[in-house]
């Protein structure tokens, strides 16, 4: 773990109070309504199962700017409506021969290893687009397309549209 | 009037949702290869499902007017669930016919896709990518 002057060092019992604390909340949400004694339950499973995968979790993701967070899944949730519908027509009216797949290679200029994740799961939610395959240096990422005629204004609509976002939300 | 209007709500997005699924399930008979069938689960579990789900939440908000949570539940566990699973078949089926799909482009920088790597080939520890350090 990088050592940072401004930020108190976790404790070793409660490596990630943020995913504990997500965790007692999806246990609440689990049991449907708000009790005192499922907030406790939720929040010791939350802090047991923080401790018990710390391993997986060597460093902490480091969020700037929450308010980005909410525009960025607000604009995912609005390109998987539009998206669908895309690829619906191409499913329903275009013959699968006039299909044109294709693989394009995305350059990657986000380093850290959750943002990466976050970016490849965008990518393979919004339809159409799936990313399959990460190089061994974690600086480009392997996506087929459905159907893109233009591969190099793929790349850049993603890039600009998530990868950008993201930047800004992650480092 | 207020339950008439959440029924026609419940109703349309039940019918969009199906809709869509349907339509994902029709891109998986129609679409040639492995690659492209894998674009149409992808969009069933996004609008498809969403759409459903929505309805259902709808339903309970008019019907009984308390607020349903497993709804979102469900939602976020697809989200998370449905890009790895997919990112797991493309990988697999890419390992198995390395050989036949192999007109793939190289990785743009140094060090080219995990696919092409030798099983129990591992980077020696030096090469191994690294997180910046924070500023």
């Amino acid at each position: 773990m990088t050592s940072e002057p401004s930020r108190r060092p976790p404790a070793a019992w409660l490596p990630h109070p943020r995913l504990a604390l997500l965790l007692a909340v999806l246990w609440l949400l689990l049991q449907n309504r708000f009790t005192v004694g499922g907030l406790l339950i939720g929040l010791v499973l939350g802090v047991v199962v923080a401790h018990a995968t710390r391993s997986f979790w060597p460093q902490r993701p480091h969020i700037r700017a929450w308010g980005k967070v909410f525009a960025y899944l607000l604009r995912v949730f609005r390109d998987i409506l539009v998206a669908n519908l895309v690829v619906a027509r191409l499913i329903l009216f275009r013959p699968a021969a006039r299909l044109e797949p294709c693989w394009i290679v995305v350059p990657l200029d986000l380093q850290w290893p959750e943002a990466i994740a976050v970016f490849a799961g965008t990518i393979t939610l919004t339809p159409g687009t799936v990313s399959c395959d990460l190089s061994a240096d974690r600086r480009s990422l392997l996506v087929h397309c459905l159907d893109a005629p233009d591969p190099e204004a793929m790349v850049r609509v993603l890039k600009e549209r998530y990868e950008a976002p993201l930047k800004e939300i992650f480092e | 009037m207020i339950e008439t209007l959440g029924e026609l709500v419940v109703s349309l997005l039940i019918v969009a949702g199906s809709g869509f699924t349907l339509v994902g399930s029709i891109g998986l008979v129609k679409l040639p290869d492995l690659m492209t069938r894998l674009h149409a689960p992808t969009k069933a579990t996004t609008a498809g499902v969403g759409g459903v789900l929505l309805a259902s939440m709808i339903h309970v908000v008019v019907r009984s007017g308390e607020v349903s949570a497993h709804e979102l539940l469900i939602a976020l566990f697809l989200f998370l669930t449905a890009p790895i699973s997919a990112h797991f078949l493309a990988k697999a089926y890419l390992h198995l016919h390395r050989e036949r799909e192999r007109n793939f482009p190289p990785a743009c920088h140094g060090r080219d896709w995990t696919l092409l790597d030798e099983p129990g080939e591992e980077l020696p520890r030096e090469d191994r990518p690294q997180p910046p350090p924070r500023v």
